[in-house]
Order: C-alpha cells, then structure tokens, then sequence
C-alpha cells in the first residue's frame, strides 16, 4: 500500500466513494487511508459516518483501524457516536477474549457522556471475565472513567471491584489494578481509594516475582508508599525487593533503588544499612552500561543518592571516567558525580583524567572540567597545590577559553586560602590581554586589587583595564571600581589620581545605579573616614566552600521518594515543572460547567 | 505515564501519533518539531515546555518521542522507547523511515497494545506477534489458534513461553558474547577496563523445559568447600542482570540461574566484571609532532592471547588533525589507509594470530593553520573480534534441562570477545 501524503482535490470525495464501496478490500484500503491523513494532521472527520459504517467486521485489523479513529474523532462528532454505541457493546460479549479487550479498552478512550452511559454494564462484566488479559483491559479502563467522571466510577462500585482486583491471581491484572488504583488516589480528594496497608503490600509482594517487567514497576512505585511499622518489618520488605536490582531493565532497578532508599529511613539497624549500601552500588554502576538517555537519567539519580549516602560508591569513580564519544549530556553528570566522589586517595587519578578532558573539543565541556579542576583544589586542601599547578600547565596551553576559565576558579582559590598561591599572579597578569569574558575579567581584576600590595606595577595593570572603564559590563566595572579603592588603600601614593578619575566617571557618566552608588558610597568613605574605609574594604572575608551538595535535606527526602521520575532528573520538586493540574484545561471546563 | 507517543522523520514530519490522554493536543507536535527537530544545540533527551515533558530518542533516521504532563517515571519512559525500537526490529527487520511508512498499520495495532492509558502493557515481541500479525509474518498460526491461549499467556506468569512448543530434536545453543572496554592513559596505564557480557541462548526444547545454568562464578564455587580447589579459574562477576524468565529470587537465595526459557532465542544474561581482564590486545603508539607541519605515528599492536587462537576483523582508528593534508603509512600487516572524512588512519588487519604483533609506521604531513589551538589528540579506537575466548576467563560450566517427558538434549556452546570501547590516549 502506498501512502499518498500529497493531497490531491477532491481526495476525501474518492475515500469517501471508496469507503461505500461493496469490496472489502477496498474499503480497508479507503480506512487506512484515512488513518495515514489523520497522521499528517489532515481533518478527515467528516467522513465520520461512512467509516464508523465500517465498523461492524469480523476483520480484526479493520476493527483496529475504525476504532483508532474514533478515539480520535469522537469528540468532534460527540453526536454521531451513538451509531457506534450498538457494535461496542455487542463485541464486549464476543466469543474472543481479544475482541471483547479490544472494545472495553476503546470504548474507555471515547470521552463522550453518550459513551460513558453505555460502558458501565460491560465495564463490570469485563471487570468479573474469566479471562484475565480482559480483566487486566478492565482494571486500566476504571480508571480512565474515574478521569471523566469520578462519581460514576463510585457508584457502580468499580472502585470495590478494584481494589478486589489487587488480589487477583494472575500477576499482570495484579500489576494493573495497582496502577490503576494509584493514579485514582492521586486524584482522589478523600485520598482513600488505595492506602497500602500491610495486606495489600503483601499481596503486591507475592505478585512481584511473576509480573511483566513494567508490573514490577508499578508494584515497586506503589510499594515505595507503604511506612512499616518498626525496621524489622522495613528489613524484611528490603530482602523481598531486594533481587530486583538484578533486573535487565534499568527503569525496574531504579524503582527499586527508590523503595529501598526510602525504607533505609526506617531501619536502625547499622549492619543491614552497610549491607544494603554494598549491595545497591553494583547494579547503579551497570546502569551506566545501558541506553545513553537511560545512563543520563540514572546519572541524576546517582547524584542525589550520594548527597544523601556520600559512603555509596567510594571505591568507583573511574566507572563515572568519560568516553570520548558519550553524549554531552552524560559527560556533563559524569563529571558532576566525579567531583562529588573525589578524596585525597584518588585526586591524582582524578586529575590527570580533568586535564585530558581540559583538551576535547567541546568548548562547554572543557570549561566545565576546568571548573571541576578548582572545585577539586577547594574540597581538598591537601591537593590544591597540585590542581594549581595543573591549573598552570593548562593556562601555559594559551587556549583562549581555558586560560580564562582556569582564571575565574583560580580567584576561588585564593579566596579558599588567601596568601598561599601568590607565586603565581604574574603568570596569571601574562594573560591579561586575551580575556574577553566579564567573569574571567573581573576575577582578575579582583585579585589584581585584592594582591595589590604585592603587584608591583598594580597601578599600570588596573590602568590598563580602565582605558575601557566605560565600555565593559556592568560587573567588571564593580570589580575595577572596587580593585582601585583597593589599590589606593594599600598604596596611597601611586594611585591617588586613578581613583579620583575612577569615581568622578563613575558617578558621572555611568547611569547604571549599582555601579554610580557604589562609586558614591566609596567617595564618601574615603573623604569622611579614610580609617573606616579601609575596616571596610580590606576587611577578612569568610573562606569560601564548595557546595557538592546543591539540595537542601527537606527538598531531599522528597526528591528520594521521587527517585527515577522526572523530578529526580531536574532536583526539583514535582510542583516546580508540572504546572498547577487545578488549572488545566479540563478542569476549567470542568469548574465552568459546575458553576 | 505516557500521554502522547510520537514518531517524526528527519525533516520532523510526523510519521506517526498518537494520544493516549486527553491532558494534550495533537498540535503539541509541532512545539517539539520547532523546539528540539529544528533546534541544532538540544543539550539534553528530556526537554520541559511550559507544563508538557518531551523525551526523546533518535534511532536510524527517526525520533522516537514520548510526552507527558505528570512526574513521569523517567527511566521508565526511555526504557519504554527502545523497547518500541526493539519490538519494531523484530517486527521489520529495521525500524526507520521507509518501515515505519510501509507499517504504519501494523504499528498503531502494536502502539494500541504495548501502551493503554499511558501504561506499558506486554511489549515482549514474540508474544505480540502471536496475536499482532503482518503481511510479511502472518503465522497461520495465530489464526488458527484460539485466541484465549494467546491471552493467557500474553498476561500469564509465563508470559514468554507457548506451551505446546515440540521439536524433533532438542537442542540449546549458548553463545557467550564479551565487550571488553579499555580506557589506556598517555603513560599506558589503565584508567579502567571492564567487560561487559552478555549470554545469549537459542533455545530449541519441546514443552516446558526448566533449565539451570552454571557459570565459574567466584561466589556459588566458594562457597562449596569441595571446589576451593579450583578457585583459581573462577571469575569475580560485579553485577549481573537477567531475563524476565530467570527466577531472581533463586539467584539472591543461592546463585542458582533457574529458568523456562522462551522458544528461540534470547538474552538470557548480562554481566559485567573488572577483575583480573585480559586484554586482548596490547597498543604502544608513538606520536611525535614534529614542527608545525609534521605528525609521526609508529603504533605496535601485540595479541595478547594464545597462539591457537585468531582475531578476526581488526581495526585500529588512529586520529589525525584537521589539518591534515595527507598521509604515508606502511604497515607490517593488513592495509593501512588515510579517510580523510574520519580525521583518521584506518588500519585493518583480517586475521591476527596470538602472540603476533605488527607495526605501522606513519607521517602526516599538515597544512598551515592560522588560529593557534592545540590538537586535541582524540583516543585511537579499536574493533576486533576473537573466537573461542573469553577476556574475563568466564565459562560455561553446565546447562542441565529437565522436562516432564525426560528427552535428551543437545547444549553448544560458542564463546566470543570483542571490541566495546576500546581506546587508547596518546
């Protein structure tokens, strides 16, 4: 079959023809035709009647077709549906278990009240079948009529049959009246449609063993909001989960990663804590061995579980080492969770490895691994020596982005240990003519003024840089602002004529507030009280730390119990980039149609 | 869960749609077509637009795409898209533009049954394809059949298996497939190396085998004092995953691998091991970068394995600057070649015997270049693939079938390793 994606004229009049034709074959064509312009975004609902005609077929491939585009056109011919009414119902009573799914699965997807009138009696034959891959089609479509209509779905009783449902014997119905069950409670506002309960959870345990792949998943997420009572009975959920880290499928091993480290917070029991600990390292290791999207996904999720575990994973950090071809993506968390495991026994290993990266091709990435080479230096005092050097060497590179990246992480290692790597400041001021970037600038700068004293021609650099005092960004200017009073503080001689002519254009030409009121601020101080200007500018500043650990403890445990979703991935709370579900379009109408 | 599924081409025409959830519009289509397709630096596989959750996954000349409004189950969400790839392959053979044009029936029926209400359903491809059939596979059997088995089994406990399987002769084929992953420093250290195995098995058992399996895994020998003998030959495995039809709660107890497998084949396991590798191949480059316009390569390869024994397909892929204008290269062994569209030397060598080692030696001559950027030396790659060894020294040591009539079977087991990310930095 060829698809015709060109629109000729009058195409929807020759399907329209052929829809009517007396031959099967080609009305089946005529059908997928209409389908392959619904794909292209094509408007073929106005052949609604002639292809729900169709409908009643003992072809199931046909049956498939009219029905995909009657979930898609049943909204905008709420109406004409009614013809289709009839033929659903008859085939939830057909003798084939797939046919009987098939309709119970589509007439669910059909949002028209005209529909919903006629599900309820099949829906609760189909709930009660004998056939469980009918029952499991059943348990998913209770759940999309508690979206339409939650009051329906109560009162007929499909939440009791349900929540029976979880006792099931076959395992993949198990695994869909949990899922079903869980999206309901989520959007249920008595919020008791589905409590785990000690029951239940080991109803969802006995299931576990058997269930496809995505079963397990569900059990697992449902399992994960289960509280046990005392950590023994935490330990011994533990053990049952336990071998699922051994799964194929890295979204299962995540998932039960997620309960097991929400059950740790329940366990006092230090030897099993440390067991468990050991045991998950390995399968998060062989994570990084699946699909790249996957490895990304996991490499977040590996980040937050050492924020919160720092002793997991100790003895691997070369597993987080890049290849040359991963994704940005990838190479951006590896390098991230490198950091976090770097100690005084691996930093060399470390740093030859950020050195290479500091050569790749991918300016973001270089930048970045230099960064990592000063964030290294700063958590580590008894290293910082040789990360400056390393630091150094990559400056000696003259790679315009290089030099100006290890500048800005070298200003926050002088600021981590002030005075100890001054050696270093010519070498640094040798670059001064390649930077164009205000960070890399103004870190300079910074320490130009903050070393001033020991600068000996401090004065001729800061002139240099203020020959283009007005063009330059607003933060480079603070800086030159500040590193003149500095200067002029520490050497009064020299530079009384620079900070004079500093300020006056300061506070004259420049009309962004920051930069003129803090050029008052200083005039001020420096003609009042020269004694307090110095208490002032020159005073101790705090060392500075880094922070490997970007999220708080109470954001924490809630990104732990959201460990594998979307929010794991962002460390954000799921509130923070779903939008407010209270005013989605749906529920507006909703909220109109109540009023 | 999954509100929306999507399959664009190249240029970001939508191949195929569709909605599982009312939470958005078809339209929606077109913000990811503008927003990822179009966009030439997208930094990440998941991408958030106002409230709405794009992931996507390129394969072939396609983007596979998933959309959702809630907190999705990430991990869940990529799992899910390539099982689609996969079930795609084994459906078409290959899952790209012209197949997915040519099947576009076929594959609404699959998306229809792989995902209800956004929740992965059966994805398992020789499941589907009892009751989802296309021209090119339509087994008579699935007409035949009745379709209450099929359902059975598509939600049973054995959802991979068909009962009534019967061959005349009974057979197993094992085959033990390692990627070795090198990572070698400058000075020749190794920054990491580890293989990552994976045993597949073409099974071909009458009715409901249950199968056990040994390896020389290090843990279950150790434990039996009468083996501590042997425990010289056993293998330290990291981390191993299996097939849904492995019985994990087994392997936790005691590190048995149970199973019925399915009919034909499958990957029964993967593992993955660091410990005590042995590296197939030995590379020493030397590059010396002579002047501004000169490049000199000598690179020795040595095989590291016995004698009796062959590697197959050997390629190295031993970079060279941008600025390269041309190059001479003589090797002792195979062909040695410029491809100026790689940047690089290819070197292949057919067949490469154990213990042998062979060199090439290289110039590159550069052109002249204005801006003063240090050559990045990328790593020099590897492929290669040798037969009847195993780097991480692991073996099969049994594959014991039982089954209600008692039959005989016959067990083959092959064992290769080959080339995963193999590199060596200069």
């Amino acid at each position: 079959m060829i698809i015709n994606t060109y629109n000729k004229t009058g195409e929807n009049a020759e399907l329209l023809a052929d829809l009517n034709s007396e031959y099967r074959d080609r009305r089946k064509d005529a059908v997928k035709r209409v389908i392959a312009n619904m794909t292209v975004g094509k408007d073929v609902s106005s052949l609604f009647p002639h292809v729900v005609k169709n409908m009643q077929t003992e072809d199931l491939e046909m049956k498939k077709l009219v029905y995909l585009y009657l979930m898609n056109y049943a909204k905008s011919n709420p109406d004409l549906v009614i013809l289709a009414v009839n033929t659903f119902v008859k085939d939830t009573d057909h003798v084939n278990p797939l046919i009987r799914a098939l309709a119970i699965r589509t007439m669910g997807c059909i949002r028209v009240d005209k529909i919903l009138d006629h599900l309820c009696e099949p829906l609760r034959k189909c709930l009660e079948d004998d056939d469980p891959y009918v029952r499991k089609t059943a348990a998913i479509c209770v759940a999309k009529l508690w979206d339409l209509d939650q009051e329906r779905a109560l009162e007929n009783g499909f939440v009791t049959i349900l929540q029976g449902l979880v006792s099931d014997s076959n395992p993949m119905v198990v695994a869909n009246a949990v899922t079903a069950l869980a999206e309901m409670q989520e959007s249920s506002e008595t919020k008791d449609i589905f409590v785990v309960n000690v029951a239940i959870m080991n109803k969802m345990l006995a299931a576990l063993n058997e269930c496809t792949e995505w079963g397990q998943i569900a059990i697992l997420t449902s399992l994960a909001e289960y509280r046990p009572l005392d950590s023994k009975e935490a330990e011994s959920i533990c053990e049952r989960v336990m071998p699922r880290l051994q799964h194929a499928n890295g979204s299962v091993v995540l998932s039960a990663i997620k309960v097991l480290m929400i059950l740790l917070r329940y366990i006092n029991n230090d030897e099993f804590v440390k067991g468990l600990i050991r045991k998950m390292s390995p399968p998060l290791v062989t994570l990084l061995s699946s699909a790249p999207e996957v490895q990304y996904v996991s490499l977040r999720n590996i980040n937050l579980i050492l924020q919160k575990r720092p002793d997991i994973l100790q003895n691997d950090v070369r597993v987080f080492f890049c290849k040359y071809n991963d994704p940005p993506y990838v190479k951006r968390e590896k390098l991230e969770i490198i950091i976090k495991l770097c100690n005084d026994k691996n930093i060399e290993q470390i740093l030859s490895e950020l050195k290479e990266y500091a050569s790749e091709v991918d300016v973001d990435f270089v930048r970045k691994a230099v960064r990592a080479i000063g964030r290294c230096a700063i958590k580590i005092d008894e290293a910082s020596e040789r990360c400056v050097n390393v630091l150094l060497d990559l400056i000696n590179t003259k790679v315009n982005y290089v030099v100006q990246e290890a500048i800005i992480v070298i200003k926050d290692i002088f600021r981590k240990y002030p005075k100890r790597y001054e050696a270093i400041i010519p070498t640094l001021c040798q670059n001064l003519d390649s930077l164009d970037e205000p960070e890399a600038k103004g870190s300079l700068i910074w320490i130009i003024g903050e070393y001033a004293e020991r600068i000996d021609n401090a004065d001729e650099l800061i002139e240099n840089f203020l020959e283009t005092f007005l063009e330059e960004n607003s933060r480079v200017q603070l800086q030159l602002l500040t590193a003149t009073v500095k200067l002029f503080l520490k050497k009064p001689s020299q530079s009384e004529e620079i900070v004079h002519r500093v300020l006056q254009t300061a506070t004259e030409e420049i009309d962004n507030p920051d930069t003129r009121d803090r050029a008052f601020v200083y005039w001020r101080l420096l003609s009042t009280n020269p004694q307090a200007a110095k208490a002032v500018v020159l005073s101790e500043k705090p060392p500075i730390s880094v922070e490997t650990n970007t999220v708080s403890p109470a954001l924490m445990d809630e990104l732990i119990n959201n460990i594998s979703t979307l929010a794991s991935v962002y460390h954000k709370p799921p509130t923070a980039f779903m939008g407010n579900k209270a005013y989605s379009a749906d529920a507006v109408k909703k909220a109109a149609a109540a009023e | 869960m999954i509100s929306a599924f999507f399959i664009y081409n190249q240029k970001g025409e939508v191949l195929i749609s569709r909605l599982y959830r009312q939470d958005l519009k078809r339209s929606i289509a077109d913000i990811f077509r503008i927003q990822v397709i179009s966009n030439t630096d997208v930094r990440s596989p998941i991408i958030t637009l106002g409230s709405t959750s794009f992931f996507h996954v390129r394969h072939e000349n396609l983007y596979i795409v998933a959309l959702t409004k809630w907190n999705a189950n990430a991990a869940l969400i990529f799992e899910f898209c390539y099982r689609v790839i996969n079930v795609g392959r084994s459906y078409f053979g290959k899952l790209d533009e012209d197949a997915v044009k040519a099947n576009f029936v076929v594959i609404y029926e699959l998306l229809d049954e792989v995902l209800d209400f956004g929740y992965p359903q059966n994805s398992d491809p020789d499941t589907l394809k009892m009751y989802i059939t296309t021209e090119s596979v339509k087994s008579e059997r699935a007409i035949m059949e009745d379709s209450a088995r099929i359902t059975i089994q598509a939600t049973g406990a054995t959802s991979w298996r068909r009962s009534d399987v019967k061959y005349r002769k009974n057979e197993a084929f094992i085959d033990v497939i390692e990627s070795v992953n090198l990572l070698l420093s400058v000075q020749g250290n190794v920054l990491r190396a580890d293989v990552a195995g994976q045993i597949m098995m073409r099974a071909y058992l009458s009715g409901t085998p249950e199968c056990k399996f040994g390896l020389n895994d290090k843990v279950l020998l150790e434990k039996d004092p009468s083996n501590r003998k042997r425990s010289s030959n056993t293998v330290e495995i990291d981390d191993c995953q299996f097939h849904q039809c492995v019985k994990l709660g087994k392997f936790d107890s005691d590190r048995t691998i149970s199973f019925i497998p399915p009919d034909g084949e499958f990957e029964l396991m993967r593992y993955r091991t660091s410990d005590n590798i042995n590296l197939p191949f030995k590379v020493h480059p030397v590059v010396t970068e002579i002047g501004k316009s000169k490049i000199e390569y000598r690179v020795l390869v040595k095989a590291n394995f016995s004698s009796k024994l062959n590697a197959n397909n050997v390629v190295l892929n031993i970079p060279t600057p941008l600025n390269t204008a041309g190059v001479t290269c003589s090797a002792s062994a195979g062909k040695a070649k410029y491809v100026p569209g790689e940047n690089s030397i290819v070197w292949k060598i057919p067949r490469f015997q154990g213990q042998s080692e062979y060199m090439l030696t290289a110039e590159a001559n550069l052109t002249a270049m204005t801006h003063k950027k240090a050559w990045s030396r990328p790593p020099i790659s590897m492929d290669f693939q040798v037969l009847m060894f195993t780097s991480s020294g692991l073996l099969v040591r049994f594959l014991k079938v039982f089954e209600k009539s008692n039959y005989q079977s016959v067990k083959w087991v092959r064992y290769m390793t080959k080339a995963g990310n193999y590199q060596i930095r200069f």
